[in-house]
């Protein structure tokens, strides 16, 4: 296996007296792209939540290239390199589209990703440069999003439900640009309802279920059943 | 042309009254903070510049030259070490400690300073006039502090919405938690917007040391100015608490004409009577 | 069917209460054990715990963060030395009256400063305190900025001689402070009590509860206005003279009560009564600091806040499960045998 960007062992996740994790553990590897997959609230957001450093968790549970990051908050972790594309999109509504992009990229981190680059990506949103962010469409927001997190130049992508009330065309064309993402070396967790989209897209699955891993293997490896049966416990 | 003068007067502290309100509007713009001890500040900021101007021998205006540091980093100090504590989404904390500190502000103002009324001496300008036309004069200083107010509130204008650092207060003002995650430190902001806060308090306190006599009790009055300059004009807006401060200073001089001791009652029933007409104020932008 | 009752008492809080039956025998009692410093003594701690219970009531149950009550300390005033001056009211009379002119006068306030919320709520309490003291100032007939002595003739009236004068005052200040303890202990156990807590806690969850958010809050800042009107008029009948800068001082009805609340214990009802016996040892002991006094009562409420924002009782009451007043509530649940076949 190559070199393991990001290994979470043993997670457990609280919200208040309220245990969302339980012992999770996952890797993800340089360049792979891990889907994670459930039912609602079996913790999948939570799980990236941890990751990116909004919910609390064990110094040693979270490791990123070997150091252990858990407990560092959110704007730490954005400055070792992890970026999350929130569920529900969560652009800022005082910003502009443009300035939506500008403040993901003001950690100033090195990389190939700047303006320029991610208006070639998603080109829709050159034209709509200077557009108050909430008068954008679902897909064209959601576009937005991805774009700022790319704008920080991690080495980490995690994006959360990213299909969520878009049209399948909509859906599709995001997918579509994933490879162009990744052609640069980065790593990516998708937590994704859309199954089918989640397994074309990714090389390894983890199934959550009440806040636990049931199920992981090669995205190729997993039946249909083995799916449905760790998806829904029955 | 009696009436103009007064009015044209009421204009132009109204310009004094912006400066008190548009720190306070910043803050609550960016952190829902409500700084009781804003006016407090002011009157510091007006007693630092009595001691530099008494050990420097300079002039009050050149005093902003250490002033305004100077209290940039009291309110960068003052968030980061004290205030950042007291956020959260009880509202109890902010409200009591910057009302405790507003006391120990006043307090320890008049220990140091007694509670003798002072003034700064700006060389003459104070009585200066110019002469617009038939019978309008207007006085240099108060012509000097509304510009200077037009000045920072198109200054805070552009550094909200031209700058770097203008979208990490709108970002971090509109979704806390997401503004983490593109690596803003919500701490450094606030505090840097504290900052920003009382750089423009000192210069309003500057202004306000050299415009009337001061002590250390006359905080809680300009707290209220600004506050009623602030929801008159609208949150959220910054032309608007220009606007707020003028139909403040304005109310005040048409009351100070009808009777001296009606000038500020005339300005509360001003506000009273936005509030109850127009409560969201009259330049809105965001709801409280 | 089950049929459920709800208990409101616990094995502290009727120790606590028997504790404050005795107390009030002996204090009722304090004419005759008492001297004339100490009677006036316990008529200003009285009244303290009585502004600062109310406050509490306001700001730690309804989520009504007032800088303002002065307003009322002094309408209060005004309206006693009003009534008894111009009107030829009993003094004893107007201090009743002058509460109820406290809650008339706060409908239309709220009706103005509901408009605003949280922070900007409170500055504007502070406003409206304002033009009262300014409002006041221009009443000439009351003394107008300098303010005017209760006459002689009015004084003479309440009682034949100053000992019985002092004596009447002191059972007065007592039964007021009963009377609004009495009112926020009953007010807490209705179910306009539940409706506070549940406000305290959670506002949208409690409107989402069908809680009418908006008239508890109402009724509660015009029960305050209540009190506080004759806390006011009472403390001034005491002082005898009254001027808008005594009347509506920011720093004895307010910042002190303040103070006392939080350093007692917010939205506990013993809270400010802890809060008022921690304040007055400190005065006795600090008594000629003077501004440095002021100043250190803020440095220790910032502690507080910061610290132990729940306050001495908050803590006490959290770590060891006491309560004072019978204000807890306990479902008792008695399951009744099912009719029917069985």
């Amino acid at each position: 296996m190559p070199d393991t960007l990001l290994e979470v062992r043993s997670l457990d996740a609280f919200y208040g007296d309220f245990q969302a994790l339980f012992g999770v553990s996952l890797e993800v590897a340089a360049g792979e792209v891990v889907a994670v997959i459930g039912a609602n609230g079996a913790g999948k957001s939570t799980l990236l939540n941890s990751i990116a450093g909004l919910v609390h968790a064990r110094g040693d549970a979270i490791l990123l290239a070997g150091e252990p990051v858990g407990g560092v908050p959110a704007y730490g972790m954005a400055a070792r390199g992890v970026a999350l594309v929130p569920e529900g999109r969560r652009l800022f509504p005082s910003l502009t589209v443009e300035e939506n992009l500008l403040i993901g990229g003001q950690l100033g981190r090195p990389g190939p990703w700047n303006l320029p680059r991610v208006y070639d990506l998603f080109p829709v949103l050159a034209q709509r440069r200077h557009a108050p962010s909430p008068s954008l469409s679902g897909g064209q927001q959601q576009m937005v999003a991805i774009g700022r997190a790319l704008m920080s130049n991690p080495k980490l992508l995690l994006c959360d439900e990213i299909s969520l009330g878009l049209a399948p065309i909509v859906v599709r064309d995001i997918y579509g640009r994933l490879p162009t993402i990744l052609s640069e070396g980065l790593s990516l967790v998708i937590v994704e309802q859309d199954i089918v989209q989640a397994l074309a897209a990714a090389n390894r699955v983890y199934c959550l279920q009440e806040g636990r891993v049931v199920l992981t293997g090669t995205a190729g490896s997993l039946t249909r059943e083995a799916i449905s049966a760790a998806y829904f416990g029955v | 042309m009696e009436w103009a003068n007064i009015i044209l007067q009421g204009v132009l502290v109204g310009g004094l009254y912006a400066m008190f309100a548009a720190g306070l509007s910043l803050i609550f713009g960016v952190m829902r903070l409500v700084n009781i001890a804003h006016g407090d500040l002011i009157v510091l900021a007006a007693y630092l510049a009595l001691v530099v101007t008494e050990t420097l021998g300079i002039n009050p205006l050149a005093s902003l030259a250490f002033v305004v540091p100077a209290m940039a980093l009291i309110g960068y100090a003052l968030q980061r070490g004290l205030l950042n504590q007291t956020l959260g989404d009880d509202l109890l904390p902010p409200l009591l400690v910057t009302f405790g500190l507003s006391v120990i502000i006043q307090n320890g103002l008049l220990e140091l300073f007694t509670a003798d009324s002072r003034r700064l001496q700006a060389g003459g300008i104070e009585v200066d006039s110019i002469q617009l036309g038939t019978g309008l004069a207007v006085g240099t200083l108060p012509l000097i502090q509304f510009a200077l107010a037009v000045a920072v509130i198109a200054g805070l204008q552009w550094l909200f919405y031209r700058t770097a650092l203008g979208r990490a207060f709108r970002a971090t003002s509109d979704d806390q938690a997401m503004a983490q995650l593109v690596g803003l430190d919500n701490r450094r902001v606030f505090a840097l917007a504290m900052a920003l806060s009382l750089a423009v308090v000192a210069i309003a306190g500057v202004l306000l040391a050299i415009r009337t006599n001061f002590d250390p009790a006359i905080g809680p009055a300009r707290l209220i100015f600004g506050f009623e300059a602030v929801i008159m004009g609208g949150l959220g807006s910054m032309w608007g608490t220009l606007a707020g401060g003028v139909i403040l200073g304005v109310a005040q001089a048409i009351g100070a004409q009808i009777d001296p001791g009606w000038q500020v009652l005339a300005g509360h029933i001003a506000f009273l009577v936005v509030l109850a007409v127009r409560p969201q104020g009259l330049f809105p932008k965001v709801q409280g | 069917m089950t049929a459920f009752q709800v208990e409101h008492a616990t094995r502290s809080s009727r120790i606590g209460l028997a504790v404050f039956a005795v107390l009030l025998v002996v204090l009722a009692a304090a004419p005759w054990w008492g001297g004339r410093q100490d009677l006036r003594l316990l008529a200003e701690i009285y009244c303290f715990v009585a502004l600062a219970s109310l406050w509490n009531l306001l700001a730690g149950y309804a989520g009504l963060v007032s800088v303002g009550q002065q307003a009322y300390v002094g309408l209060g005033a005004y309206m006693l030395f009003a009534a008894t001056m111009l009107m030829g009211v009993h003094p004893l009379l107007a201090i009743p009256l002058a509460g109820v002119v406290g809650a008339i006068v706060a409908l239309p306030v709220a009706g103005l400063i509901f408009r605003l919320r949280g922070h900007y709520f409170a500055i504007g309490t502070w406003v409206v305190a304002e033009v009262f003291r300014l409002l006041a100032s221009q009443v000439s007939v009351l003394g107008g900025g300098s303010g005017i002595s209760l006459p002689v003739g009015i004084v003479t009236a309440m009682a034949p001689s100053r000992q019985m004068r002092e004596f009447l005052i002191y059972w007065l200040a007592l039964a007021i402070v009963v009377l609004v303890l009495g009112a926020i202990v009953l007010l807490l156990r209705s179910r306009y009590g539940l409706a506070l807590t549940a406000i305290r806690d959670n506002e949208i969850a409690a409107r989402s509860n069908g809680v009418d958010v908006a008239r508890t809050k109402l009724i509660v800042y015009v029960l305050t206005a209540f009190g506080t009107a004759m806390v006011g008029a009472l403390i001034f009948l005491q002082k005898l003279r009254v001027s808008p800068a005594t009347a509506f001082d920011v720093n004895d009805w307010t910042a002190y009560v303040i103070f006392i609340t939080v350093i007692g214990g917010i939205g506990r009802v013993e809270g400010p009564i802890i809060g008022t016996i921690v304040f007055f040892l400190l005065r006795q002991t600090l008594a000629d600091l003077g501004s440095l006094y002021l100043l250190m009562l803020g440095v220790v409420a910032i502690a507080v806040m910061l610290k132990a924002p729940k306050g001495i009782w908050g803590y006490v009451a959290d770590r060891f499960g006491w309560q004072l007043f019978p204000l807890e509530r306990r479902l008792n649940i008695k399951a009744e045998a099912p009719r029917g076949t069985a």
